[in-house]
């Protein structure tokens, strides 16, 4: 019965293939941007979640302000280098603290300019990023100490300002400082917000200081936590550590903040999941219209067809049987929505996916639940026009012209 | 024929109909007694039937006459158990139909029962050799047997070869032949046909009419006709005649006049 219903319901699609295509529309680009939406946001996130590990896990990010946006804070008091001493001496636990302060500068290396990222670090900052020198190597004690003029560049910039060429050894000019490089960073890629993660130069924090910012200023301190202890603990004792040293009474809010890779990783795919939520709405809505553009198609369908629901229920059909053809019907169309706009997701998403650059990252179930949604709209959209038929008057039916 | 009758019942519908293991061969195949059919309510209402008593017997040609709007049709779809009166009883093998459910309804027919329509009523759109498969395919036989059964219907009104052509492509004589072999295809018990030849000239309504005979010749088929025509009663052994909702007159045809019809 299933079977010939089916097979019926193919034939009376094909009969009307113009007007199947159109009521099944909204069914298609709601489907479509379901998958897309997951296909995309899946994508970021993962992208996001990967950087993120690739910081190494148990990092710890202190900024001074309030907490923000992404990359937010930077406002409010700067930490000196002994606040991330103190981190060290007195927090538990930890594997690394890196104190650091940045400045977009120009680095100019014969006639080749790069506009760049300069940050001031010590050895630390290798430990905490879990970010290690492809070639040459880290800064040595005394010439963090002494504040020497010396470089560890970055990917991007040693390909925009060496090219070919080999930077170890190489002066690059910053401002009037001429430093020279001596370590070029294994390359780490786009991060999720765009930026170039590899587009940096780094420099000892005191020669940053005193040639570069001309204050004392430390903007950021990296902390990560040893593997296996507890990063909220490390968290609440930073925070109340770095009250107390700000002289931050009782109930006053915190003028600086710890976030954890959790926080970070939330920050980063907040937009996502906002946009993921307002397509999710959009695709709702084409659902609700697709499904009600098949109720309506089905209705139409009854009505032209009354007689052969009339010779059918004459012949010996019982309701159940009128009901089955009709719905079933109903649901091939909006499976066939579904399917449609399963193939068009799955390479439009591609597309998108290229475009945007992030990873490409197919659901299975997605695509399984979509195709069930979908078929589940048939059958509810489906049902009313599919009752009406049944329930008609076989010698009504008959009479109808 | 009780027990051909109970071997095409695939579903058990026998028992449901039927009391017991009682025999029914002694109850009539059909029986109407004070059957009355009112239209409407109130004062707009219509009294299409006003006591009908009628019997018929397994195997019998019966033509039903009488005027526009006597009631006819009317008696007709309560025969076919798409209607059910309004009072009295309608008894189907002993079956009180009035008592039965509308899917019970649609069972008996599809069991028990062919129709054939003034206006052919065929699916459009689809072939000769489809059509004549509906009612099979309602019955759960499988394609097939579908198959094989309609072709031989088809070829029992004359149409083997015309399986593949769609109503719109035959003339009216051979759809209402499909419409035959559609209503013979699953051996009814009894075939009732409302004005079959209403819409033909003739001569193509004395090939539905002998095509009709033969079925109720050799397949025993009961036959409950409609007609305007006293040509086409004329093949009938016994003509009722309705006036004003009633059974007016019934008479039975003797060997010598049905030996040499019109
Ligand atoms: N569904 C209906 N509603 C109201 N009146 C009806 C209906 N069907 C038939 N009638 C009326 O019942 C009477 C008998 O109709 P019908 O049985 O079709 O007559 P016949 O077939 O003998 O011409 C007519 O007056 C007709 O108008
Ligand atoms: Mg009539």
């Amino acid at each position: 019965m299933l079977w010939n219903a089916l097979l019926l319901a193919l034939r009376e699609l094909r009969r009307n293939v113009m007007r199947s295509f159109l009521t099944i529309l909204g069914i298609v680009i709601g489907v479509a941007a379901v998958i897309t939406m997951v296909t995309i946001g899946g994508g970021a996130t993962l992208q996001v979640t990967q950087q993120v590990a690739s910081l190494g896990s148990n990092l710890l990010m202190i900024r001074t302000g309030q907490r923000m946006g992404p990359g937010g804070g930077g406002g409010g008091v700067a930490f000196r280098l002994a606040d991330a001493d103190a981190i060290a001496r007195d927090v538990g636990a930890l594997a690394g603290v890196a104190a650091s302060a940045s400045q977009n500068q120009t680095a100019i290396v014969g006639n080749e300019s790069w506009s760049t990222q300069v940050t001031g670090v010590d050895n630390q900052f290798f430990v905490v990023r879990n970010w290690s020198v492809a070639s040459g190597r880290q800064f040595i004690d005394s010439e963090l100490r002494a504040g020497k003029a010396v470089c560890v560049i970055g990917a991007t910039v040693r390909a925009k300002l060496f090219g070919a060429a080999e930077p170890l050894g190489n002066n690059l000019r910053l401002q009037k400082l001429s430093c020279q490089v001596i370590g070029v960073l294994e390359a780490k890629g786009q991060s999720t917000m765009g930026s170039d993660q590899d587009d940096l130069v780094l420099l000892p924090l005191r020669t940053f200081q005193r040639r570069i910012s001309g204050n004392q200023d430390v903007r950021l301190i990296q902390v990560s936590v040893q593997e296996g202890a507890s990063t909220e603990k490390a968290q609440a004792d930073i925070e109340r550590l770095l009250r107390e040293r700000r002289h931050i009474a009782g109930s006053k809010e915190d003028d600086f903040n710890v976030m954890d890779m959790k926080e970070i990783t939330r920050m980063l795919t907040g937009t996502t999941q906002v946009l993921t939520a307002l397509l999710g709405a959009v695709a709702a809505v084409s659902l609700l219209v697709g499904g009600i553009g098949i109720m309506n198609i089905m209705l139409v369908s009854v009505t032209e067809r009354t007689r052969e629901i009339g010779i059918r229920l004459a012949i010996g059909a019982v309701e159940r049987e009128v009901l089955t053809q009709f719905l079933v019907e109903a649901v091939v169309l909006s499976s066939f929505g579904g399917v449609i706009g399963i193939a068009l997701a799955i390479a439009g998403s591609w597309g998108l996916t290229v475009y945007l650059e992030v990873p490409y990252v197919l659901n299975p179930a997605i695509i399984v639940i979509a195709f069930l949604f979908s078929a589940a709209v048939g059958v509810i959209f489906g049902y009313f026009p599919a009752r009406k038929a049944a329930r008609l008057d076989p010698i009504e039916a008959l009479r109808h012209e | 024929m009780g027990s051909r009758l109970r071997g095409n019942d695939s579903t058990g519908l026998t028992r449901a109909f039927l009391p017991g293991d009682c025999p029914m061969s002694e109850s009539p195949l059909i029986a109407l007694a004070g059957v009355t059919k009112i239209f409407g309510a109130g004062a707009a209402s219509m009294q299409a039937l006003r006591g009908v008593n009628l019997t018929i017997n397994a195997g019998e040609f019966v033509a039903i006459m009488g005027p526009s709007g006597s009631g006819k049709s009317t008696c007709m779809n309560i025969l076919g158990c798409l209607d059910t009166p309004s009072s009295g009883s309608y008894r189907f093998k002993g079956v009180d139909v009035g008592a039965l459910e509308r899917d019970q309804r649609a069972r008996l027919r599809r069991h028990y029962l062919g129709f054939v329509f003034q206006g052919y009523n065929l699916l459009s759109r689809t072939s000769a050799l489809e059509n004549v498969e509906l009612p099979l395919i309602y019955r759960g036989a499988p394609a097939n047997e579908r198959h094989a059964r309609a072709e031989r219907a088809l070829a029992a009104v004359g149409l083997g070869g015309w399986a593949d052509h769609t109503p719109s492509e035959l003339s009216g004589g051979q759809q209402q032949r499909v419409a035959i072999a559609r209503a013979i295809v699953t051996e009814p018990a009894v075939l009732l046909a409302d004005e079959p030849t209403g819409n033909l000239d003739s001569a193509r309504g004395r090939e539905i009419m002998e095509l009709l005979t033969t079925f109720n010749r050799d397949q025993g088929i009961t036959i409950v006709m409609v007609t305007h025509e006293p040509d086409m009663a004329a093949y009938a052994r016994r003509v009722v005649r309705f006036f004003d909702g009633v059974v007016a007159s019934d008479e039975q045809r003797t060997a010598q006049a049905l030996a040499e019809p019109a």
